[in-house]
This record gives C-alpha cells, sequence and structure tokens, in this order.
C-alpha cells in the first residue's frame, strides 16, 4: 500500500473527479462529500510520502507507472523538495474544498458536480506537474491544471468568463512553448524522461539550440507563473475567479511552474553551464523588476483582491529572484518561500472571499471597524500582511532573510536593496489595509448573508481561515526544522559540498 | 558559375532546413494572428494555427529517408528501418490537448458573447468596464 503514494496523490482526485457529477446527480451533497474525501486521502498519502523519503535520508523515491522501466517509461519521482510542495498543494486544496462548501449552498446538482470535478482536476494537475519525472507528462499535466483552473476563473461570473478566455489565449502560448522546447530537447537526446536527459545533456549544454530552449523554457513557465512581463492575465483573472476556489487558484497555481522552473535548470541542466547561468540572470532581472512593479501597482488599488493580486506578481519575483542568486541559500528562500507565499495568499483570499460572502464588499475603503465583526478573519488578514511585509514571526520573514543571505553570500547587492525597498512597499500597502479596518469608521455594510447564532462566519470557512493563521506562524516558528530536515535534503549535491 | 553555386547552397538549405523555416513562419503567423486581431473568434483561430505549427515541428524532425512504418514485418528488426513512432504518439496526445483547449475557449466565447453581445475585443472590453 505504502509504496502506491505517489500514484495514488494523483489517481484518489482524478477519480473523485469523474465520479462527483454523477454522485450530485444522485444526492445533490455526494459529490462534494467524495471530492473533499478524495483531496483528505490525498493528502494523507502525501504526507506518509513526506515522512517516507525524510525518513530515507533524503534518497529520492522512484515510482514506476505499470511498472514501465525509464527511460521508456513514465516515472513519478519524490524527492524530500516535491514532497512538500505537494503536500503543500493537497493541503490547500482540501481546505479550499471544504472552505468553497458555502458559496454552492444554493446551487444546483451540476453547478456543484462540475464544481468539484473542477477543483479535483486542478489538484491532480498540480501534484502531478510537481511529482512527475518525465518533460512530456510535465506537459499533460500542465494543461490539465491550466485547463481546470480557466473553468474555475469562469465560474465567477461574466467579468470572471472574459478573464479566463483571455489567460486561456496566454495560457495556450505558454504550453505552446513548453512543448517546443521540450521537441528541441527530444530531438537532441532521444530521451523524454528527466534523470535520463540530465545526463544525455550535459555535453550538449553549450550547443546554440540550448540558447533556444533556455529561452523557451523561460517564457513558457514565465506565463504559467505570471512572472513579470507575462503577468498581464493575472490581475484579472485572481480578482473575479470564484470566490470559493480564489485560494487554490491563487496559492498554488502559479508556484508550481515557478517549482517547474527550479527542477528544469538546477537538476535537469545544472546550474554551472554558462547559457544556464545567463538564463538565471534574466530571470532575476525580470523578478527584481517584477517586485518594485508589482508593489507599486498593488498600492494603487482600492480592490482588496486586485491588490493582492498585484502582490502576487511581486512575491513571484522573490522565488525569481531566489532561483537566479542560485547559490544554497537563494534556492532555500526560494522554495522555502513558495510553501509560505501558498499560505499567505490563500489565507488572505479565504479572508477576504469570507468577507465577500457576509457583506458581498471588497473594496478596501469600506472595511471600516471590520475587526468588531469579524475578529478572527482580521486575526488571520493581520498575520498574513505580517507575512507577506517580511516581520519576524510570520513564515515571510524567514524566506526573505534566506534570500538576503544568498544574495549577500554571492555579492549580488542589488538583490538585497530591492528586496528592501519591496519590504517597504509591502508594508505601506499592507498597513493601509489595516488603517482601514481598524481607524476607519465603521462603513455600515449590510449583511447579505446573515450568519446564525454567534460565530462571524459558516464553520466550514472559520476553520480554514483560523488554520492558515495559525500555519502562517507555524512555519515561521519551525523553519530552521523545515529547511534542516527537508529542504536541504533534496538540494542538488553541488549545494552542499 | 557563381548563380550555379548560389542555386546549390538554396537548394541544399530548403532540402535540409526548408521545411522548418516554414514551420516557424507558421508559428509567427499564428502568434501575429493572436495579438493582431481584434475579433475572439479570430484569435482563438490564430492560436490554432500556432498549436499546429508545433505539432508540425515534431512531424518534422520525426521523419526520416527510407524509414518504414513501424510495424513488425517478420523481415527486419533493425531500429533503423523504421521511423520513430513516438513524435506521432506524443502529438496525438498534443492534438487531444488542442481539442480540450478549443472546446473550453469556445465554450467560454458563447457566454461573452452572451453576455457582452460582441466578440470583438474592444467593444467587449469597453461594456465590461462599465
Amino acid at each position: 500500500m505504502s509504496q502506491h503514494f505517489p500514484v495514488l496523490i494523483v489517481l484518489l482526485p482524478l477519480s473523485a473527479a469523474l465520479l462527483s457529477p454523477f454522485f450530485s446527480f444522485m444526492y445533490r451533497q455526494a459529490g462534494k462529500w467524495i471530492a473533499v474525501a478524495a483531496l483528505a486521502g490525498s493528502f494523507l498519502c502525501s504526507v506518509g510520502l513526506l515522512l517516507q523519503v525524510t525518513a530515507g535520508g533524503g534518497q529520492a523515491i522512484h515510482y514506476y507507472m505499470g511498472n514501465w522501466v525509464p527511460p521508456l517509461g513514465i516515472e513519478f519521482v519524490v524527492d524530500p523538495i516535491n514532497a512538500v510542495i505537494v503536500a503543500m498543494i493537497t493541503f490547500l486544496a482540501m481546505c479550499t474544498a471544504i472552505y468553497s462548501t458555502p458559496f454552492l449552498k444554493k446551487s444546483n446538482w451540476l453547478y456543484m458536480g462540475g464544481y468539484y470535478t473542477l477543483m479535483a482536476l486542478l489538484c491532480v494537475g498540480l501534484s502531478g506537474m510537481t511529482l512527475t519525472g518525465d518533460v512530456f507528462n510535465l506537459y499533460v499535466y500542465l494543461e490539465i491544471a491550466s485547463l481546470s483552473g480557466y473553468g474555475l476563473i469562469a465560474l465567477g461570473g461574466n467579468k470572471g468568463t472574459l478573464a479566463a478566455f483571455r489567460y486561456l489565449l496566454i495560457g495556450t502560448i505558454g504550453a505552446s512553448l513548453y512543448l517546443l522546447a521540450i521537441g528541441f530537447m527530444y530531438s537532441m537526446t532521444g530521451s523524454l524522461n528527466m534523470a535520463d536527459l540530465s545526463v544525455l545533456l550535459q555535453d550538449k549544454m553549450d550547443y546554440p539550440l540550448m540558447i533556444m530552449v533556455i529561452g523557451l523554457l523561460i517564457a513558457a513557465f514565465g506565463i504559467k507563473a505570471a512572472l513579470f512581463p507575462f503577468h498581464g492575465w493575472q490581475p484579472d483573472s485572481y480578482t473575479y475567479s470564484h470566490p470559493g476556489a480564489a485560494p487554490l487558484i491563487s496559492g498554488a497555481m502559479s508556484k508550481v511552474p515557478a517549482y517547474a522552473m527550479l527542477r528544469f535548470f538546477f537538476y535537469l541542466f545544472g546550474a554551472q553551464h554558462l547559457f544556464v547561468q545567463h538564463g538565471l540572470t534574466v530571470i532575476g532581472i525580470l523578478g527584481a523588476l517584477g517586485i518594485i512593479l508589482g508593489s507599486v501597482m498593488a498600492i494603487a488599488q482600492d480592490d482588496f483582491r486586485r491588490m493582492l493580486a498585484y502582490s502576487s506578481v511581486a512575491q513571484i519575483g522573490y522565488i525569481a529572484v531566489g532561483l537566479a542568486i542560485g547559490s544554497m541559500y537563494g534556492l532555500i528562500g526560494a522554495i522555502l518561500h513558495i510553501i509560505n507565499h501558498a499560505f499567505m495568499k490563500g489565507s488572505l483570499f479565504m479572508a477576504i472571499g469570507g468577507v465577500q460572502y457576509r457583506f458581498g464588499e471588497f473594496r478596501i475603503s469600506q472595511l471600516g471597524q471590520l475587526n468588531k465583526k469579524m475578529p478572527f478573519t482580521v486575526f488571520t488578514i493581520c498575520v498574513a500582511a505580517l507575512g507577506m511585509i517580511g516581520i519576524p514571526p510570520a513564515g515571510g520573514f524567514f524566506s526573505k532573510i534566506y534570500i538576503m543571505q544568498g544574495a549577500m553570500e554571492t555579492g549580488q547587492y542589488i538583490y538585497i536593496a530591492v528586496l528592501v525597498i519591496s519590504s517597504l512597499l509591502n508594508a505601506v500597502y499592507f498597513f493601509r489595509v489595516m488603517e482601514n479596518i481598524f481607524v476607519n469608521p465603521d462603513a455600515g455594510l449590510k449583511e447579505i448573508n446573515p450568519t446564525a447564532g454567534k460565530l462571524e462566519l459558516p464553520l466550514q470557512m472559520l476553520i480554514p481561515i483560523v488554520l492558515f493563521g495559525i500555519i502562517i506562524l507555524a512555519l515561521g516558528f519551525c523553519n530552521a526544522s523545515v529547511v534542516d530536515c527537508i529542504i536541504k535534503l533534496g538540494l542538488p549535491e553541488v549545494f552542499l559540498g | 558559375m557563381s548563380d550555379a553555386s548560389t542555386m546549390d547552397v538554396i537548394n541544399n538549405f530548403l532540402a535540409t532546413k526548408g521545411i522548418y523555416s516554414l514551420v516557424l513562419i507558421l508559428l509567427f503567423l499564428g502568434l501575429y494572428g493572436m495579438i493582431v486581431s481584434n475579433n475572439y473568434m479570430k484569435k482563438m483561430m490564430a492560436m490554432n494555427v500556432m498549436q499546429v505549427a508545433v505539432i508540425f515541428f515534431y512531424l518534422c524532425f520525426a521523419q526520416k529517408d527510407g524509414g518504414m512504418i513501424p510495424i513488425l514485418n517478420g523481415i527486419t528488426t533493425d531500429p533503423n528501418a523504421y521511423i520513430n513512432p513516438l513524435p506521432h504518439a506524443l502529438m496525438l496526445t498534443a492534438i487531444v490537448v488542442s481539442l480540450g483547449t478549443t472546446g473550453v475557449a469556445l465554450a467560454l466565447l458563447m457566454r461573452i458573447k452572451e453576455a457582452y453581445g460582441s466578440a470583438e475585443e474592444d467593444e467587449v472590453l469597453r461594456r465590461a468596464d462599465k
């Protein structure tokens, strides 16, 4: 049983996704239960996998699909880093699936079943992208994640449909460029398996064709991860997506391509090659520009969700800068920030979704005295904001400090300046939110979904919100053990020396 | 004399790389169409052209002189006698994916047309901002 964990992580939500509409048709609630149960099972499997792989001292676990031995067959490769990222994705998906139930209270069976199908498929796509050891398989999972993502964004209403269509056009360019890049690699080596490619490509890394491959990969994953010049689709998509699904979309969907980029550059190609270093420099410059531009644009927004979307552009910039530094601390910072940011952005979207559910309001200027009405939600907003700015007990501080330490070590001081400036800008826009909440007079919001009893929100929404706030703090307190026990085990050997 | 050698160079180029240039032109035609056309339907069709260009690229590098179709015929099991079927199999998947993408795009486009009464980008954006 336990040797099948890698495939169960993907298989459980996939079967739930296909069954969900039929069960919803028979009994409206059943489709929801089966999806939540499958995502919970998938989360338990990924935790089991994480324990297995760390107990083995970081030795990668290989799972051969249908027992076809690679390089001919497809394999899943689990190292400590992607095990922790897949645990994060499945946990986020499970919490989001529970969290979104009150939004679907009045919907019919088709909407209900379809929504949970898309949600489970998104989880399949994202965890498959993280686990797979085959470059073409990654393309298929990328498209599964993208297509279900378009669906979830389009469920957010008319503006959501428009945002989804425009994202679809741009996202398809990204996927086609990725397909072109692996086509070049395949024509050079005749292999699609990542471990096999990493051996076969080593003496071909100075071919001019590799410039094409690296450029195409930067563009493809840049589009999917909303790296600075490719971020045009992202603010609209995050803003108008279905409020129940927004935490998963904003938390995980743009982090996984960033992780895939890390895997290609550091595990497949190896950062010691000249072209890869140039590629990383390009990523770093784009990331640094994105950090500044995203933060400045976030200050200008009044819509809370739009502000968060622009801040995501900046946060992807941090991950890109961490990659560009290319030292041990830079990579640790980037990976830690992938995890931290998924929880911070997820919890902020959950909190504003809760406000939207109860009051139908998402403008920052209308949040006056919200702490009186929704104390727990405001607690999470504050904790996540502290994390975003980078104030110690919250997790965001530690990933930033690792990135800065990496920049210090390699003498790339410009990145430190960018990080400090952006922390100040983050402080500007998050303190503006807090000022509006705590200082401004009551905006007199009308309740559109009055809650019975003393709770500020239905329990299914409140528990994930508070849980995420606690996790952000826990990630801060336990950052040393996360780094030492998990992330360091999975880094490429060259960095550990 | 020099004319003949120029012709040789051109012939040689067309014979070895000509098909890739055509594929590249097709790819950029698709990208160009997606950027300049104002109609969402046309943008989507240009997107399909771009996807087809990538599929052609795979089929081109799978081509081999004198190779036969990869079916075991009892005469030879030498892999050099067959063409590589894997790129074709991969592109079968890519075609299915592009079909799915087109389907989702059309469904979204129908919704956009219903909601905004138009599929022209500037018109839709103007109505969406109201």
